[in-house]
């Protein structure tokens, strides 16, 4: 007796007396989604065994970006490793300066000043919605919607835009360093700042009547890759994938670092179809709640981003951190909420200014490692569906 | 810092090849200038057939002569005359666009007046005459009846008469401008779709080429398909790589041989016009799955089979819903589908009976998948397979999928409108207009305008073109399950339920009775709402552009 792997479609191949017709099944056959393919968000390559348009499973295969970061990390001193963080998670690169530099600050026992602290906030959270708008216009894209795309890009550009008054930087920043941001806010960033929000928010409701209410993406994502609660915290599931399964754990409420305390907004969790204006079709922990957790964050965002700016104060932004940073021999593990999830660096040191050890926990590559579980008897389709509502980042799967 | 770089040495060469080129045209031209004064002075002093001979090679060599002084003089002032083809090309563009429209026009009047040149000769000598007339008749009819003085141009005119009389001449006069006209639409629909797209993502679009709004840049494309190399796969089927784009182009330029654009603008008027059409249309599905298998790559595979099954199972609906047209009118000629629709926006069979509109709604939808269009265009899911049945080819062949799916496009437009929406006749009432049909020439062009005529069914086609730009630039793609789902299930028990209905109808409801005549107002109103509110939105989002798109857009974007 073969094996049988038509979980989904368990009646398809049996008759009447539960027999396998083995006359009626089909050929096998191996594709090779990636590393260079449309839908694999960078160089992620899956090797799918398929039989007609079903997918029996899929295999995911890492490693195509692998840059050593981790070794890097052993060999410069703090500072220096600002830029290569950049290059993990290359769409959110504020947050990962944010979160490392958190962590050696906490080894070394640095005080950052207030207006430092809420620099960095309000550039995490400005890089929250950047990367968010690319995962909500790239996953349209994945869906054969162009124009979302195109949206979620021009509002990116205005983000950037910003970043770019604020370090010249577009992609890479390496602003957030060591002891708050490497400089402060040019003159009129703020008012930018509230410019931008101010014509931002209605974009949001705008996306949601053109992507997410629409009855065709409803379709192709509802029900699609569902991860129970359980199996999401099992897989180690973290950020929007984890939300997205109706687990309501966000560091940034749970266990608020930095002055994250200070600031009032809610934790957007997938909730199931039919209340509250979700479509009927949607399960809790599927593709569609992955993805609206995400433009739900980006409303939350918006808010913390207000709240910074009644709240910011004058003074300095940068603590006085010595020029060769002695790392003390002790270890500091800290995460961060990042958009893909929680982005962990710990840091060991032995008295010496370059560490002993650098470890980062990708929260990508944790997400990533689901994939092989939810991508099993779906249709060829549904791989660009549920690889895209998991919004991996090659550059942190990889490292 | 004296030492060019290989970019200055690039420009220095081709200045030194135009030079040499210059050179030799003019040396070509003075050679075939001195090979013509000889023949001619040769035919000159021989008569009969040698002195013939060499008066016409003299002019051959004459012709080339002048041919390579022109491409000398054209090399030598290359840049002048460059910079004059940028500012004149365009209106040459426009008017040749014009042109083409106007293409079957002239030779439907000179064939209007072959014929009737044919009958008066035959009827002023008395007895039957036979078709074809000899020149000789014709010129001493041009001469004696049409008051035409010089006897050299009676002549000429009368051997291009002649000419005409032959069915194949009129045939490759045809096909010709079929051709043209079919390169014209798919190169006017890929620069349009690509405008369509920019301003729906608030994007300009292509801006450079050409100038005005770049609408030069499928010409660009196209030439820059030509140059591109032909690659061909070491795995893939030889033969079947090589014959899938014509298998897929071919079937989509011959449908508009049998595509009426106004009653007397038809290459072939067919009695079974109509299942021609489908048949042709059934017929591109094999280029796409011999692209898909010839390849040899598994998503050109996939993209080849999903194509297949999705046009198999559509043909079905699409079927049916042309059925019903056909039943209303009883017959299956294109032209007579369409003359009956003459008189004006209540008489166009979409609006006939609930049935009919309903049918004009799912033979739209039926042609979305059939061309493979957005949210239907799953045989090329760019995101999923890569780029489907065309992902390895590569340079002009890739181009000729492209040109099939636009003519197909306009082909689709073109048959909805002759099917269900007036054909080549205006919302306007045929009688206000009748007075102009046999008017002079003038009023015979208003009225070609205003009332029926080709123009009308283009532009109607190309806003059936346009609504499908719309649709693919707004909506996600279904997948799969669910476009057999929403065809098996949806979509072919809603067609045969509205055959069924429109069979009742076309029994038990006369034309004329009040339950007939209150459907078509209530269906003809429907149809004008829908029409008025479009034009609103327009108006409306036109009008509110740059509060709807937003302060900074409007800032970032100064032509947006």
């Amino acid at each position: 007796m073969q094996e049988r792997v038509y979980h989904s479609y368990p009646d398809l191949l049996l008759d009447a007396e539960g027999e396998d017709l083995a006359d009626l099944r089909t050929e096998e056959m191996l594709i090779n989604m990636g590393p260079q393919h449309p839908s694999t968000h960078g160089v992620l390559r899956l090797v799918l065994r398929t039989d007609g348009e079903l997918v029996l499973e899929a295999v995911p295969h890492i490693g195509y970006l692998h840059r050593c970061a981790e070794k890097i990390g052993e060999n410069l001193a703090p500072y220096q490793f600002i830029p290569i963080t950049d290059r993990l998670d290359y769409l959110a690169a504020m947050n990962n300066n944010y979160a490392f530099s958190m962590a050696v600050e906490q080894l070394c026992g640095i005080e950052v000043p207030e207006r430092g602290r809420y620099v960095r906030v309000i550039m995490s959270e400005l890089n929250r919605i950047a990367s968010h708008l690319v995962s909500f216009g790239s996953y349209a894209l994945d869906l054969g919607a162009f124009t979302p795309f195109l949206y979620g890009f021009r509002e990116r550009e205005y983000i950037l835009d910003l970043f770019e008054s604020a370090c010249g930087a577009r992609l890479t920043y390496s602003y957030i360093t060591i002891g708050g941001p490497a400089l402060d806010l040019p003159e009129g960033f703020l008012e930018n700042l509230q410019q931008f929000l101010d014509y931002f928010e209605p974009k949001i409701d705008e996306y949601n009547q053109l992507l997410s209410y629409n009855h065709i993406f409803v379709r192709r994502t509802a029900g699609v890759g569902v991860i129970s609660p359980e199996d999401a915290i099992a897989w180690g599931l973290t950020g929007p994938c984890l939300r997205g399964s109706g687990v309501r754990w966000d560091l940034r409420k749970c266990m608020p670092y930095d002055i994250y305390d200070r600031f009032e907004f809610e934790i957007p969790v997938g909730v199931p179809g039919g209340s509250d204006g979700i479509p009927r079709a949607v399960v809790v922990g599927d593709s569609w709640c992955r993805y609206f957790v995400r433009i739900a964050e980006m409303k939350q965002s918006a808010r913390i981003l207000r709240q910074c700016l009644e709240q910011i104060p004058d003074g300095p932004v940068r603590a006085k951190v010595p020029r060769v940073l002695k790392l003390p021999s002790k270890e500091v593990y800290f995460e961060a909420e990042n958009p893909r999830g929680q982005l962990g660096f710990l840091v060991v040191g032995d008295g010496s200014p370059i560490p002993r050890r650098v470890k980062i926990r990708g929260p990508s590559f944790c997400n990533l490692s689901i994939a092989s579980q939810i991508c099993r008897n779906v249709l060829v389709a549904d791989i660009a569906a549920i690889i895209g509502s998991i919004d991996v980042v090659m550059g942190e799967v990889d490292r | 810092m004296s030492t060019p770089d290989s970019c200055d040495r690039r420009v220095f060469q081709a200045e030194d090849r135009a030079t040499r080129a210059v050179r030799g045209f003019t040396l070509l031209g003075a050679i075939f200038v001195l090979v013509c004064a000889i023949l001619a002075f040769g035919a000159t002093r021989v008569s009969g057939v040698a002195g013939l001979l060499a008066g016409l090679l003299a002019a051959g060599a004459g012709g080339l002569a002048g041919a390579s002084l022109l491409i000398a003089l054209a090399v030598r002032f290359r840049e002048p005359l460059g910079r004059l083809l940028a500012r004149v090309a365009f209106p040459i563009f426009m008017v040749a666009v014009v042109a083409t429209v106007f293409f079957a026009w002239v030779p439907a009047l000179l064939y209007e007046e072959v014929d009737r040149l044919a009958g008066s000769v035959s009827t002023a000598s008395g007895e039957p005459r036979q078709m074809p007339l000899g020149v000789a008749e014709i010129r001493s009819y041009l001469l004696g009846s049409c008051g035409v003085g010089s006897a050299w141009v009676a002549t000429l005119v009368a051997s291009l008469l002649w000419l005409l009389q032959f069915g194949l001449v009129r045939d490759l006069i045809t096909v010709t401008g079929i051709v043209v006209f079919v390169s014209l639409v798919a190169m006017f629909g890929i620069w349009w779709e690509r405008k369509v797209a920019g301003r729906i993502q608030s994007r300009l679009g292509p801006m450079r080429v050409g100038g005005w709004h770049g609408w030069a840049q499928s010409l660009a494309d196209g030439l820059k398909l030509l140059q591109k190399e032909d690659i061909f796969l070491s795995g893939a089927d030889r033969p079947l790589f090589y014959l899938a784009p014509y298998v897929a182009f071919v079937p989509a330029l011959s449908l508009f041989s049998v595509l009426p654009f106004s009653a007397a603008w038809v290459c072939r008027d067919l009695e079974i016009g109509l299942i021609f059409i489908l048949a042709l249309l059934a017929l591109g599905v094999l280029g796409v799955l011999l692209a898909g298998w010839s390849s040899n790559n598994k998503w050109s595979l996939l993209g080849s089979m999903r194509e297949a099954c999705q046009m198999i199972s559509y043909e079905i609906p699409l079927g049916f819903s042309l059925l019903v047209p056909v039943m209303s009118v009883g017959s299956l000629r294109l032209t007579t589908l369409g003359e009956v629709q003459a008189n004006g926006f209540t008489s166009w069979v979409a609006f006939a009976s609930p049935f009919t509109l309903a049918a004009a709604v799912i033979f739209f939808i039926g042609t979305l998948a059939s061309c493979k269009r957005a949210p239907f265009d799953l045989p090329e899911a760019e995101s999923e397979l890569v780029a489907g049945y065309h992902t390895e080819y590569s340079g002009f062949r890739w181009a000729l999928f492209f040109f099939a799916e636009y003519a197909e496009m306009f082909a689709v437009g073109a048959l909805a409108t002759i099917l269900f929406f007036g054909a080549w006749y205006s919302p306007l009432p045929a009688a206000w207009g009748a007075a102009w049909e046999r008017g002079p020439i003038w009023q015979r062009a208003l009225h070609g305008i205003l009332f029926s005529g080709p123009l009308w069914l283009i532009g109607k086609s190309l806003f059936f073109v346009y609504l499908q730009m719309w649709l693919r630039w707004t909506l996600p793609r279904v997948r799969l399950d669910q476009v057999m789902f929403a065809c098996v299930q949806v979509l072919l028990p809603l067609a045969l339920m509205v055959l069924a209905g429109n069979s009742f109808w076309q029994l038990w409801v006369l034309p004329q009775s009040g339950l007939a005549r209150l459907a078509n107002l209530v269906c003809a109103v429907l149809g004008a709402l829908v029409l008025v509110a479009m034009l609103a939105i327009i108006v409306y989002a036109r009008v509110n552009r740059r509060r709807l798109v937003g302060s900074l857009v409007v800032e970032h974007l100064p032509g947006a």
